[in-house]
């Protein structure tokens, strides 16, 4: 399998991926940052945010078993842990714990 | 803060990726491999594309048979997110010299909130979060490309520190600010485009319909919070 064409594939791939993080740099080097632009730069890591939690839980299926209630419930722990310490590893490690143990041993 | 300090602040910072990474990379590795690319293949594609969820989606296109095109369009749709990490970095990234190309190069997901929730504006420290990450990422493509089918243990479940990680930079960045419009839109919109759109293609539309509200809003999302100018 691995041969010619899978090269040029993961080439085209890494190349596309680089053209895609360089773009907004490249088209607004010599240029004062337009203001949208800046404001763009303010507000889209909040949101951004959002939707990078959303597409975490992309596949859970509330409909079937088991109703996405292992990602849910861990993801409430986290930000609860999170709100209560203030400690980010911690927040991480008591989620993911959880997490793992739920999908191992009780769904 | 001498460089001492910061490879430290770095890596500590960096742990929950570490674990991450290192653990979807050696996934990435063992499905790679078993398809018939040795460690070599795992290794290149973590230095090279060094991006999480296009690597798997590379893996199907790989094997597959899918044509340049098809491969150029899917990483378009898959990464297309990297465009919009690139806009709230203009500023950030501005003066970082001579490791400025590099650290655009190596902006990932979690480069980006890692950076996003950092204030000191230490370009030192984002290199080296960036760095940091990227190593960990193709140490994980390469075991998990040696250890092929060995691996035993039962680490089922253990990526999502990765939607640990991003929930508990939601939670930070609502804690830090007076205005939760910009968050509430970007969950919003993914909802809306997730149900709409489905799970493989709702990512261009959940950010173009964020921009849209972004924009149309633009009033409303910036009140309260006196650090915004």
């Amino acid at each position: 399998m691995p041969n010619l064409h899978s090269a040029l594939m993961i080439v085209i791939i890494a190349a596309v991926t680089i053209f895609l993080r360089f773009a907004p740099f490249a088209i607004f080097r010599n240029r004062q940052t337009p203001q949208f632009v800046s404001y763009l730069g303010i507000v889209l890591p909040y949101a951004i945010m959002g939707m990078l939690v959303v597409y975490c839980l992309k596949g859970i299926k509330p409909i079937t078993f088991p109703y996405g209630i292992p990602e849910l419930l861990a993801c409430l722990l986290v930000a609860v842990a999170h709100l209560l310490k203030r400690n980010t590893l911690f927040s991480i490690l008591i989620g993911t714990v959880t997490y793992m143990i739920m999908v191992q041993f009780i769904f | 803060m001498n460089n001492r300090e910061r490879i430290k602040k770095a890596f500590l910072m960096t742990v929950p990726v570490l674990t991450g990474y290192i653990c979807l990379g050696i996934g990435f590795g063992i499905v790679l491999e078993s398809k018939g690319f040795n460690v070599l293949w795992s290794f290149a594609m973590g230095l090279f594309i060094y991006a999480g969820s296009m690597q798997y989606v590379a893996i199907d296109l790989l094997t597959g048979g899918a044509s340049l095109i098809a491969a150029a369009i899917t990483t378009l749709m898959v990464n297309a997110r990297h465009l919009f990490y690139g806009i709230s970095m203009i500023d950030k990234y501005k003066d970082a010299g001579k490791a400025k190309s590099y650290m655009i190069f190596s902006l990932t997901d979690e480069t980006y909130s890692l950076v996003v929730s950092e204030e000191s504006n230490d370009k030192k420290l984002y290199f080296l979060i960036s760095l940091f990450n990227h190593c960990y990422w193709v140490a994980g493509c390469t075991l998990g490309g040696v250890i092929g089918s060995f691996l035993t243990f039962n680490t089922q479940g253990i990526d999502f520190a990765l939607t640990a990680l991003f929930v508990t930079v939601f939670v930070e960045q609502w804690i830090m600010s007076k205005n939760h419009l910009s968050a509430i839109i970007g969950v919003v919109s993914t909802v809306i485009c997730l149900l709409i759109f489905g799970s493989q293609y709702f990512l261009v539309p959940s950010m173009l319909l964020i921009t849209l509200f972004l924009t149309v809003f633009k009033k409303y999302t910036v009140e309260g919070d006196k650090d915004n100018a």
